[in-house]
């Protein structure tokens, strides 16, 4: 791949087994293997796209619900293989962990970064240099030692938040997560990300809220029904969707 | 560096970097497992103990089994019997219940069911405090041979992670499988001696059969065989051992990794 590009995407293509009636027990498998009554219908969700997100570029993806931006996004993160094509990323990728989803409700904060970074590969020793950092940063320092399931989902997100990006990351995937936080914390992620950007972070952003791509991003590219409808310069691509 | 998508999983390198994290959910599990219990850890010995003092007096004391130290006999059978089962009844849905986290982050997937054995292998070891305790109280002298005991621990670990490892993945496409296991498991375990001794079996040819070649049996024969009988097992017995353990592990690394790429299609 090109030295230049964080990320290249070539012809990629996801398809899903939309079966009808999702079949979970060995009865029905059987039953409808017998009857020849196995039927799959094709869903493609990412159609036919390639694009390249050149190195310290700050990327936005938007699209109506449905459009396959978060798809596109796991493709680029390694969790979904693409059914066609390939995708290539340079670097280490630091997804933003959508609100709890690293995390054990039942333990305490404390003990959710330390888990939550080794989810994310990092070592105890490292996590233990960055622990100030983050609570320092998720401002939840009162609240350590409570069972996050009594946290709201705010304040879930402060320490999420705060957790992925705690190194600097190649690539950081941002997925709906600023959406979250009341507007003093939305002020500091974004200052966060900028001072990334500052520092030839790879930054890729979906989101619905269209002010923040255009004051956010470099490029933007646009999916409708996991095709691409348009992708270049943000400003043009946020103007020509909100007009849609 | 270049990471491609299509590499991702190069299990050297995966497993340094996620090392940490199978410590901390092992870590995690054995936390959640006690917090707010009063006695905590200590259950993992209690446990046990309860379970031969209820099972030394139906079977012991009312049915009468023909063994000699009856206690000791059934607390060694039953440990490894219960860090089989464990291990494996914990790992069945591992997957299942990672899926929040399989579906936002890259983890190489086999984290969780070896994480579940793992789980499994530290409370077997302190339960092996619960044995030390019916040992002295029975008066069964240690012998020499007990040092090696590693041995069989370590075969029934890799067996029981291949097993973990093939049912995890066979269960994300057919949930009958969590159910019908438990089943499987109470055959499973009365096909094991553990409160029976095998010459119980005699004259009855084809249960023998069945029961010797239960690879659990070998575990648990081999392991008592150690520490209570002080006789070091055969060659064909420690052979038969290794091929269990490895088949088993082979068998389940591959139905692993061969359905391992489209779990995040079904959960």
């Amino acid at each position: 791949m090109n030295k230049e590009n964080a990320v290249e995407l070539r012809n990629v293509e996801m398809h899903f087994n939309m079966s009808k009636e999702k079949l979970e027990s060995l009865k029905e498998y059987f039953l409808k293997l017998v009857k020849r009554q196995l039927h799959f219908e094709d869903f493609v969700a990412v159609d036919n796209v390639s694009f390249d997100i050149k190195k310290g570029d700050v990327f936005g993806i938007v699209g109506l619900n449905g459009c396959g931006k978060s798809t596109t996004l796991k493709i680029i993160s390694g969790i979904l293989k693409p059914t066609k094509g390939t995708a290539e990323t340079q670097g280490v990728i630091a997804p933003l962990i959508e609100l709890g989803a690293g995390f054990d409700m039942d333990l305490t904060a404390r003990e959710n970064i330390y888990l939550n970074g080794s989810v994310l590969g990092y070592s105890k020793k490292f996590m233990d240099s960055k622990f100030e950092d983050i609570v320092e940063f998720s401002e939840m320092r009162e609240f350590l030692d409570v069972p996050m399931k009594n946290y709201s989902s705010g304040m879930v997100a402060r320490i999420a938040f705060a957790i992925a990006t705690v190194t600097t990351p190649d690539i950081l995937i941002v997925d709906e997560i600023l959406a979250v936080g009341d507007f003093q914390f939305q002020q500091k992620c974004e200052d966060r990300i900028n001072a990334m950007i500052n520092d030839d972070t790879t930054v890729i952003i979906v989101s619905h809220s269209i002010e923040q791509i255009e004051r956010l991003c470099k490029h933007c590219m646009w999916l409708e029904k996991g095709k691409i409808k348009m992708i270049g310069e943000a400003a043009e691509v946020c103007t020509a969707y909100k007009n849609s | 560096m270049t990471t491609t998508s299509s590499n991702k999983g190069n299990f050297i390198s995966d497993i340094k970097r996620f090392s940490p994290l199978l410590k901390n959910l092992v870590s995690k599990d054995f936390k959640l497992k006690y917090r707010r219990s009063v006695l905590g850890v200590a259950w993992s010995v209690l446990n046990p103990l309860f379970t031969m003092l209820v099972i030394t007096t139906v079977f012991g004391t009312l049915l009468k089994v023909q063994v000699e130290n009856f206690a000791t006999y059934y607390i060694l059978g039953f440990s490894i019997w219960n860090f089989f089962s464990e291990a494996t009844s914990l790992s069945i849905s591992s997957i299942l219940t990672a899926a929040p986290l399989i579906k936002k982050v890259y983890i190489p997937k086999y984290i969780f069911p070896l994480e579940k054995c793992l789980f499994a292998l530290v409370n077997f070891l302190f339960s092996l405090i619960a044995v030390t305790v019916v040992m002295l109280c029975q008066g069964v002298a240690p012998k020499l041979t007990t040092l090696l005991i590693p041995i069989p621990i370590f075969l029934c670990f890799i067996f029981a992670c291949g097993a973990s490892l093939f049912l995890s993945a066979a269960t994300v496409y057919f949930r009958d499988i969590q159910h019908l296991y438990g089943v499987f498991l109470t055959v499973l375990m009365y096909l094991t001696p553990i409160i029976y001794p095998l010459s119980l079996l005699d004259g009855h040819q084809f249960i023998l059969k069945v029961v010797t070649l239960n690879p659990i049996t070998q575990y648990v024969e081999y392991f008592r065989n150690l520490v209570m009988y002080g006789t070091t097992p055969s060659l064909e017995s420690n052979l038969l051992c290794i091929g269990y353990s490895v088949l088993m592990f082979v068998i389940g690394a591959l139905v692993f990794k061969k359905a391992e790429g489209k779990f995040i299609l079904h959960i």
